[in-house]
């Protein structure tokens, strides 16, 4: 293998590694604060897509607002989740509200069905973001390289929010006792009604950005990149924001560099991202940087 | 008892007019929803055109298979077992098509398949049966052009491993490409995904790296194909792309945008380059209903409407069996898409029409008739 070749494949590498770690970080705040696999994650991600895809097509907004629209949007749609099928689950045990988020799951994905219909759609690309940058002979796209940057904002962004201001303080505490924080004087409804807003507008920017680069959304779009995501945070340690980061690169990393050195495997990728994923269980049941 | 008589008459008389069900399935919903909808569309025309059989009304069942091969089992099983379907039409897509005629094959009742062309749909299945050609033929013709017309003396295949339909046309055009080039090792690569991948780099920086003249790809879905092709052209590849029927959907132009101008692809039929009285009139009342031109599936899922309709004219009953051995020995239909004649395995021998892609539109090339 050339040089060249050799670093346009770590390029997509990169590119795809950034792509997931953005997602799997939205995935790994919720379960962090609350302690539930929010499975509907990967469905509000495609929701965001289609209030993008709305936006501009109904409303004719501009693509930056569209997008900012969506966010918004997104994190209403969240919050909402969490108030219907989460909240009157709180004191029950938690196999029921992991049920409640594969329903919601469901839910999403039918009634997106019903109402946007099953064929895929063309996600819009704004001239801007659309371009492709030589370095040397290595390609890469301008998104990718604005997905890197705001991936790393996210994580700075979080990172600061989750140690540096109150309303972190009061995540961190409930992370580890409900009843505890609430005995603190923490408003337990508004932490948690936060967190989901903060981590469906991670879904809905990640998805924002997923489909700049792959631009077709449909009802079951979803599903590839949360499950993707859900392996990502696993890896990372499920709850920690640089481990799911660092989760979605590998994973990303991994899909690539299997193609690029073994070739005739290919289509064997799953197989080795969650032998992977077996091997990390195994060794480190709590993920590379969870705690114990 | 005189009010007797008159009850059992109308009794009889609903008895009668008991409606003759024919199922379908077909992909409503995932990544083939697309190619589903279009044969609906055909379906629901030749529905329209005629809604009567043997004196008894038709009615149309369908059930979404959802892209998924035991959506597609259980979707068979279903409309022959609760909705006493006695025949079914469907489906686009060979991976969901040869489960489906699996279980209808078991079942005992005959499945007409509009789009499916993987072999296995009908080998070894009596009950199986298909209105479109296989793809032995369509890798052979799409191989054909590449080294005939385009001159290509190389080539780089990438598969969708997880696809019945794209693993078998993968393997027949590199098949015939070897033959027609001479060369043993003019087939440089062949790299594989799965079905539900979006990013396609890794296997294009590996297409590229081999420098082939034409890249085949025998996508399952359209909107695969398309960013496939996009994201080849990103990485400043400039190798012309060549594909098969699946790539013939509105989204494949919508997704792939400027990317996929020039790439040639096979498929069942062409408003330009029809063979049959029929199609004029299909045609026709095709653009007075929807408003714009048929595509291929739509073509041939009026066309597998309209023969299960003729072959339970034929049985005289609205037997499977019947049906079956009717289906079986059919012979010069005259269809939308050509005459069809089914061969010992069910299969239709039809020509082929390459078509590519210009101004954003799929525009017509040429056609291609099977040399036996």
């Amino acid at each position: 293998m050339s040089w060249t070749l050799f670093l346009q494949h770590l390029a997509n590498g990169i590119a795809l590694g950034f792509v997931f770690g953005l997602v799997a970080i939205g995935y790994t705040l919720v379960y962090g604060v609350v302690k539930l696999v929010n499975f509907a994650h990967g469905d509000i991600f495609m929701m965001a897509c289609f209030f993008v895809y709305y936006g501009i097509t109904l409303f004719s907004f501009p693509w930056w607002l569209s997008f900012v629209f969506a966010v918004f949007l997104t994190a209403l749609l969240g919050i909402s989740i969490e108030k219907v099928a989460y909240k009157p689950l709180r004191d029950a045990p938690r196999i029921s509200s992991l049920c409640s988020a594969i329903g919601m799951s469901f839910l999403l994905e039918n009634f997106a069905t019903v109402v946007f219909g099953g064929r895929q759609k063309a996600f819009y690309q704004p001239q801007v973001l659309n371009k492709t940058l030589n370095i040397g002979e290595i390609r890469i796209q301008l998104v990718t390289i604005v997905t890197i940057v705001v991936s790393i904002a996210a994580l700075l962004f979080l990172n600061y929010l989750v140690y540096k201001t109150k309303m972190g303080l009061a995540m961190r505490a409930l992370s580890h006792d409900f009843d505890t924080a609430r005995l603190m004087g923490i408003n337990v409804d508004r932490t948690i009604t936060f967190t989901f807003a903060v981590g469906s507008s991670l879904a809905a920017i990640s998805a924002i950005f997923w489909a700049l680069r792959y631009p077709q959304i449909w009802p079951f779009m979803g599903v590839f990149p949360g499950w993707r995501a859900f392996t990502a945070a696993i890896i990372g340690g499920v709850g920690s924001i640089k481990g799911a980061m660092t989760g979605g690169f590998l994973i990303g990393m991994i899909s690539i560099m299997l193609v690029a050195f073994l070739p005739d495997l290919a289509g064997y990728r799953d197989a080795f991202i969650f032998m992977m994923l077996v091997f990390v269980l195994l060794f480190r049941p709590t993920g590379l940087f969870g705690e114990a | 008892m005189k009010w007797f008589i008159p009850l059992f008459l109308v009794a009889s008389l609903v008895f009668a007019a008991e409606p003759i069900v024919i199922g379908v399935y077909e992909p409503m919903t995932g990544p083939y929803a697309a190619g589903g909808q279009m044969t609906m569309e055909g379906v629901y025309l030749a529905h329209e055109q005629v809604k009567e059989v043997l004196g008894r009304p038709i009615q149309l069942v369908l059930v979404d298979n959802k892209s998924d091969k035991v959506e597609a089992s259980n979707a068979v099983a279903r409309l022959i077992e609760y909705h006493k379907a006695v025949a079914i039409i469907g489906s686009y897509g060979s991976a969901v098509a040869i489960p489906g005629s699996e279980v209808a094959n078991k079942l005992g009742v005959p499945m007409v398949g509009c789009s499916p062309t993987n072999p296995l749909v009908t080998l070894g299945k009596p009950f199986a049966f298909r209105v479109c050609f296989i793809d032995p033929f369509q890798g052979t013709v799409m191989a054909q052009f590449a080294v005939e017309k385009l001159g290509a003396k190389t080539a780089v295949v990438i598969q969708d491993i997880a696809s019945d339909y794209s693993v078998g046309l993968s393997h027949y055009f590199q098949e015939a490409f070897k033959k027609l080039t001479k060369n043993n090792k003019s087939v440089l690569g062949v790299i594989s995904y799965q079905t539900g991948d979006q990013d396609f780099t890794a296997q294009l920086t590996f297409a590229n790296s081999k420098n082939p003249d034409v890249i085949f790809i025998p996508a399952a879905a359209y909107g695969e194909a398309a960013l496939i092709i996009k994201q080849a052209r990103e990485l400043g590849m400039k190798q012309i792309f060549l594909g098969g029927d699946t790539w013939e959907a509105p989204e494949f132009l919508q997704v792939g945008g400027k990317a996929v101008e020039g790439s040639y692809f096979s498929t069942h039929f062409d408003t330009e380059a029809t063979t049959t009285p029929k199609a004029a009139q299909f045609i026709k009342s095709f653009r007075e209903k929807y408003g714009k031109d048929p595509s291929a599936f739509a073509a041939l899922g009026y066309d597998a409407y309209m023969l299960v309709v003729d072959a339970i004219m034929r049985a005289g009953k609205p037997d499977p069996k019947a049906i079956k051995d009717a289906l079986a020995s059919t012979k010069n239909f005259e269809g939308a898409t050509g005459y069809i004649t089914l061969d010992q395995n069910g299969d239709a021998i039809k020509d082929a029409v390459i078509r590519v892609v210009k101004d954003g539109k799929f525009v017509y090339v040429t056609t291609v008739r099977p040399t036996e």
